[in-house]
């Protein structure tokens, strides 16, 4: 747990605090410490069962989640990192190369917030400028022209707004991923593991199956950008979070995702190992899925076709 | 700078917000929506670039029983539904894109506008399915395709569904490539997030009009997120040009003998 830990995991952390004073003396507190454990997951399984969409956002956001670079250590054997677009720069928001996932030769790309303040600075916290998302491409159209699965993994608060970004063609840059990954010959698998923010996750997100952790969320804006903009109030964000519609559950239901990939109770951050397990097998299935069909261009497409509401 | 247009008590009489200048309606309009004294470009509806754009009496509206619903059931300030009916009433459409078959200076096209009046032109469920229907019936019919977009980018109200929109244009548009048939993208003030990052910014040429405001990001977030003021003429259409983003600027009165121009050599189709 960590001090930036969002204000309804606190209870818990006053209960790991106090079995953690205990434990000085273990044989003495056994009866007290059992006790507390018990207490521990009992409020843990309480809290967890009842998250409201804000504190799923907290937990998308989590200061101990694990991270793109989390999971490719994780779930992935034999990384090639792959730099640059070939046109500008190497963008660090993004990492993305070759590897091989259950020894099956793949693709994979993702966003990297980074960890430590000088990674994060590095990494531009996660928000991609276009030099990422064409470095995204490339690799993308590598993987095609060697007919390798393709995996990518969401987390950003969204493409970086600023002047380079748009000197250098941000809403190109986007525009062309999607027309592009809409055409890829090769399966496209693609996981929500934190932040789907807005254009910027979209960019990565055109697949033919699409997944999000249960504690992801995946939205057109931010509910803070919502709360400010449409609500006129800043405080509004747990709010306009519920409104939004932003969670897993709400996602799946919407018919925009095609899985919710379960977290360990209490979230991915208390127990990463189990997290790579439990989505590694849905990778897996996934893409013997997907193997299965015969045009992996028009199966994505025909999914995207028929989202929205409307009527006649 | 852009404004709205001002109208006189009868509505025959248009007063420019840049100059003062009282223009007769007719005169206006003849003049394409722009002041004759100062030069400045009133904004105009979707359906006045259709009238800039298609031979007179050529337009044939589709697709206009597609109609939005409100399936997050979303407020804000106010409820979803609530603005939708203000919107509708306002502007006499029933959402923010209307399109159709058209022919501009003698070539058959398919044809479609967005509304910024209509909830600032925002992307949703209908504004994203009709693009579709529209660029699969130039692919039926082997007709070249041109849209005019002026948006704040994706229909927020509509959350998850409106982001969806964007990858769903952006598909149909590869379609439409493969085809070899033509789209000419036209910016106007202002096209930004969603609907410059997906449709808007893929034609095979992109025009836009003077001194619009085209982008990813609003100016408003890119100072909150750097916290310095942008420089002067920045996200302008002329920026983007000399950015290499678009292809030309093209004046609101040379708009249809310019997108003529181009459809009549790529013509089109394949052989
Ligand atoms: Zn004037």
């Amino acid at each position: 747990m960590s001090e930036l830990s969002p204000e309804f995991e606190k209870p818990l952390l006053k209960i790991e605090k106090k079995i953690k004073g205990l434990e000085v003396n273990p044989i003495k507190n056994e009866k007290e410490i059992t006790a507390l454990r018990e207490k521990l997951s009992k409020t843990r399984r309480k809290i967890f069962t009842n998250l409201s969409p804000f504190q799923r956002v907290q937990l998308a956001r989590h200061p101990l989640r694990p991270l793109f670079s989390d999971y490719l250590a994780g779930m992935f054997t034999n990384f090639i990192e792959l730099h640059g677009d070939r046109l500008f720069a190497d963008d660090a928001a993004i990492i993305g190369g070759l590897a091989e996932f259950n020894g099956i030769r793949c693709a994979v790309i993702g966003q990297e917030k980074g960890k430590t303040t000088a990674e994060k600075l590095k990494r531009n916290f996660g928000m991609p400028q276009p030099e990422g998302y064409r470095k995204a491409l490339r690799i993308m159209k590598l993987a095609e022209k060697f007919s390798l699965p393709l995996f990518t993994f969401i987390d950003t608060p969204g493409a970086y707004p600023g002047i380079g970004a748009e000197e250098r063609g941000q809403a190109r840059a986007i525009a062309v991923n999607l027309e592009e990954m809409m055409q890829l010959q090769i399966p496209v698998i693609a996981v929500v593991i934190g932040e789907g923010g807005s254009g910027g996750a979209l960019a990565l997100g055109v697949s033919n199956h699409m997944m999000m952790l249960a504690n992801s969320v995946y939205s057109v804006i931010s509910p803070e950008g919502c709360a400010s903009i449409l609500f006129r109030d800043a405080s509004k964000a747990e709010e306009a979070a519920k409104v939004l519609k932003l969670t897993a559950q709400d996602l799946l239901k919407l018919g925009v995702i095609d899985e919710i990939v379960s977290e360990p109770m209490g979230g991915a951050h208390l127990n990463p190992p189990k997290q790579f397990e439990i989505l590694s097998k849905s990778l897996a299935a996934a893409l013997e899925a997907i193997n299965k069909k015969r045009n992996y261009s028009e199966h994505r497409y025909k999914k995207f076709r028929q989202m929205g509401e409307f009527k006649t | 700078m852009f404004f709205f247009i001002k109208k006189s008590e009868d509505g025959l009489w248009l007063k420019c917000s840049a100059c003062n200048e009282i223009t007769y309606k007719k005169q206006l309009v003849a003049n394409s929506y722009v002041c004759a004294k100062c030069g400045n470009y009133f904004r105009i509806g979707g359906k006045e670039y259709l009238n800039l754009l298609c031979d007179d009496g050529s337009f044939i509206e589709y697709f206009s029983d597609i109609k939005p619903t409100d399936p997050l059931n979303f407020y804000d300030v106010k409820k979803y539904s609530k603005k939708l009916k203000e919107a509708q009433k306002k502007t006499g459409t029933t959402d923010a894109f209307t399109c159709g078959l058209c022919t501009i200076d003698g070539v058959n096209a398919c044809i479609g506008a967005l509304n910024f009046a209509f909830m600032g032109g925002s992307m949703g469920s209908v504004v994203g399915e009709k693009i579709t229907m529209l660029v699969e019936k130039a692919i039926k019919e082997k007709l070249p395709v041109v849209i005019v977009s002026a948006s704040g980018g994706a229909r927020m109200q509509e959350g998850i569904l409106s982001l969806m929109q964007m990858a769903k244009t952006a598909g149909v548009l590869a379609k439409l490539a493969r085809e070899k048939l033509p789209f000419i993208s036209v910016l106007t003030n202002p096209t930004t997030g969603g609907v410059s990052a997906s449709f808007a910014f893929l034609g095979d040429i992109i025009m836009s009009e003077p001194r619009a405001l085209i982008g990813f990001a609003g100016p408003r977030v890119i100072e909150q997120t750097i916290r310095q003021k942008l420089p002067d003429g920045f996200q302008k259409a002329e920026f983007l040009l000399e950015k290499g983003q678009i292809d030309m600027i093209v004046e609101r009165a040379e708009l249809k003998s310019k997108v003529a121009e181009v459809f009549n050599i790529l013509k089109g189709g394949k052989s």
